[in-house]
């Protein structure tokens, strides 16, 4: 248990330090989202999407998994950030990385409006605001078709080369080099905010809301912080994909891709900071794999999987094993 | 003259019809050690959550020290000085307690907002929230989750997370609340170890523990306080006896 050698005196300091330290399964995980380029490079497309999808889950683990919000209007943010990068790229500015940096911008601006909103409310009205304004901005932009293209998607989408090299190849191998960087990137970065003091502060909100005031914490400013990095860190993901695929289909805002990523990060496990990137990987592997075989079928067996995990790992699949591990090493000990 | 801490004048408080503060008037020295009393259901905690803003009183006016506090939020009070416990375990069942002192800690230096720096970079911190834990001898057990602390460990933390404000006014509710008989010693152990500097008001039911370690005691029955005194003025007076001590206590 005690992380100390015997005999020094205690340091609380190298206590809170194991924590945060990286671990050997990290590295190898990292280092294993570079086999695609040589192992399956024929699906380098779907890769991309995965990263995506894992950016866009660990975004919403700040809100459910740590902070203790649960929210099923997530896509507001992937869609804002999809069109606000899909605009610019149209409109004539097409330099990919501004373009990233423009559209978690003007997302994290959208999010800092909107948790005005919901630092005044919460439970049960919360869940059901963040679905209200997922509905509330499809149906915005769906209704603005000269803007968005509304049930036709977003056309006419055009990239320009990476530092001016890289053009967006057919393959979607620049597609998948951009996106898993700037999933790193951006996981380094989510990484420090969970281990910093102010990550401990979001734990604390999950852990007893009532406590917090308690112990001097402002919880509304604390809060509309998270709603901002949250929002920006979506609008980065949904920018991502409209720059991938050049293309923004409504679908970027709908509830029922809230609901998809929230089903990852359950599955994979919330709160757990690779939770949400273990899950978006099955789930897009498996609807990849399942929608080949039978696509009317694939919302069956994702809904027995969805029910299979939430009865036996009621933590996702890195909760369970992180159970399963601690009691090997209880048995061995 | 004595310096006041903390003090109400007039605080009313209704629940419906139902008077939780009725007319509450009270003065609590620097340094003091009080201790308020009554029966189940008298208003203690309620007059807590007053004092401590989470509850809005009717009318009345809180004062901390020189300043009016009565529209000051409850995040900020405590930024003030101004700390409470609870009375049923208000804790972080899952982090531990090094990592809650720890945020308390942070707070109340300002840097419980910074994101951008890593948690062990707070060594000043963590050692604080170290020393408070040792102090109240939870040093050997801050590194597990505190929903697997004992029950008296888990009210100790109690006292720790405030502690871990630098209250200059501490309120305890029923700080040895289920803790049996024989192990509440060591929870007034702490108490008694509080620095002479922060004035305490502790809710208590039992009697002995009250004179032995109150200058002073508050009694309320029914939102209102029936006579404040020493000890041995409280321990005499007949109403008292009627309405609190008679009812089995003593
Ligand atoms: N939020 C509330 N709404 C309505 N009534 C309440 C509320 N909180 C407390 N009460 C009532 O107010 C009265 C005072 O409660 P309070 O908790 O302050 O008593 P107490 O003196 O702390 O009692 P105990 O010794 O049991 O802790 C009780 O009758 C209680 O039922
Ligand atoms: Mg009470």
């Amino acid at each position: 248990m005690n992380a100390q050698t015997p005999g020094a005196a205690f340091n609380p300091q190298e206590v809170l330090r194991a924590q945060v330290r990286w671990r050997a399964l990290e590295i190898i995980f990292w280092v294993a989202t570079l086999a695609p380029f040589v192992l399956t490079p024929n699906y380098l497309i779907l890769c991309s999407q995965i990263a995506i999808a894992a950016l866009f889950a660990l975004s919403l683990d700040l809100l459910v998994g740590y902070s203790g919000i649960v929210s099923l209007g997530h896509a507001v943010y992937f869609g804002v950030g999809a069109y606000s990068a899909g605009l610019l790229a149209k409109h004539g500015w097409g330099e990919p990385i501004s373009g990233l940096l423009f559209a978690s911008v003007v997302t994290a601006l959208v999010g800092y409006l909107i948790s005005f909103i919901m630092v005044r409310i919460t439970h049960f009205a919360l869940i059901m605001v963040t679905v209200g304004l997922c509905l509330l901005f499809g149906e915005i932009a769906n209704s603005l078709h000269d803007v968005t293209g509304g049930d036709d998607g977003l056309q006419g989408v055009k990239m320009w080369s990476i530092f001016g090299i890289y053009r967006f190849d057919m393959f979607g191998r620049t597609a998948y080099v951009y996106t898993l960087v700037a999933t790193f990137l951006s996981f380094l970065v989510l990484r420090r905010i969970i281990n910093s003091p102010f990550g401990l502060s979001l734990r604390g909100m999950r852990e007893n809301q009532r406590r917090m005031p308690a112990i001097g914490v402002p919880m509304k400013s604390r809060l509309q912080v998270v709603y901002v990095i949250s929002a920006c860190f979506a609008g980065l993901a949904g920018a991502l994909s409209a720059q991938t695929t050049q293309f923004v289909a409504l679908d970027a805002l709908s509830f029922q891709r809230s609901a998809e990523v929230l089903v990852m990060l359950i599955l994979g496990g919330a709160g757990r900071l690779y939770g949400g990137l273990i899950g978006a990987a099955m789930f897009m592997v498996a609807r990849d794999q399942l929608a080949d075989m039978n696509p009317q079928y694939w919302y069956f067996w994702l809904g027995l999987l969805l029910v299979i995990v939430i009865i036996f790992l009621p933590n996702g699949i890195l909760g369970g094993l992180a159970a399963l591990i601690d009691r090997v090493r209880s048995r061995r000990s | 003259m004595t310096e006041i801490a903390l003090s109400t004048s007039g605080l009313n408080k209704k629940f419906g019809s139902l008077v939780v503060a009725g007319d509450i008037s009270l003065e609590l020295p620097r340094g003091a050690r009080y201790a308020l009393i009554g029966p189940n259901g008298a208003g203690k905690t309620t007059l807590i959550n007053l004092m401590t803003g989470m509850l809005a009183p009717d009318s009345g006016k809180i004062t901390l020290g020189t300043e009016d506090i009565t529209a000051v939020p409850p995040d900020v009070r405590v930024k003030r000085g101004l700390v409470r416990t609870f009375q049923i375990n208000t804790l972080f069942p899952n982090l531990t307690p090094l990592e809650a002192v720890t945020l308390a800690v942070c707070e109340r230096r300002g840097e419980a907002g910074v994101w951008w720096k890593s948690l062990p970079s707070c060594k000043a911190a963590a050692d604080e929230a170290y020393g408070i834990l040792s102090s109240l001898r939870l040093g050997e057990h801050c590194e597990r989750p505190t929903k697997q602390l004992a029950y008296g460990q888990q009210r100790l933390l109690e006292i720790a997370l405030a502690l871990a404000s630098k209250p200059k006014v501490l309120l305890l509710d029923e700080p040895a609340a289920g803790v049996p008989k024989e192990e509440s010693g060591e929870l007034f152990a702490a108490v008694a170890g509080i620095s002479s500097d922060i004035s305490v008001l502790f809710i208590e039911h039992d009697m002995e523990v009250v004179f032995r370690f109150a200058s002073r005691i508050i009694v309320m029955v029914s939102g209102r306080i029936l006579v404040e005194g020493t000890p041995d003025e409280i321990a005499a007076n007949e109403r008292v006896r009627e309405v609190y001590l008679g009812s089995g206590h003593v």
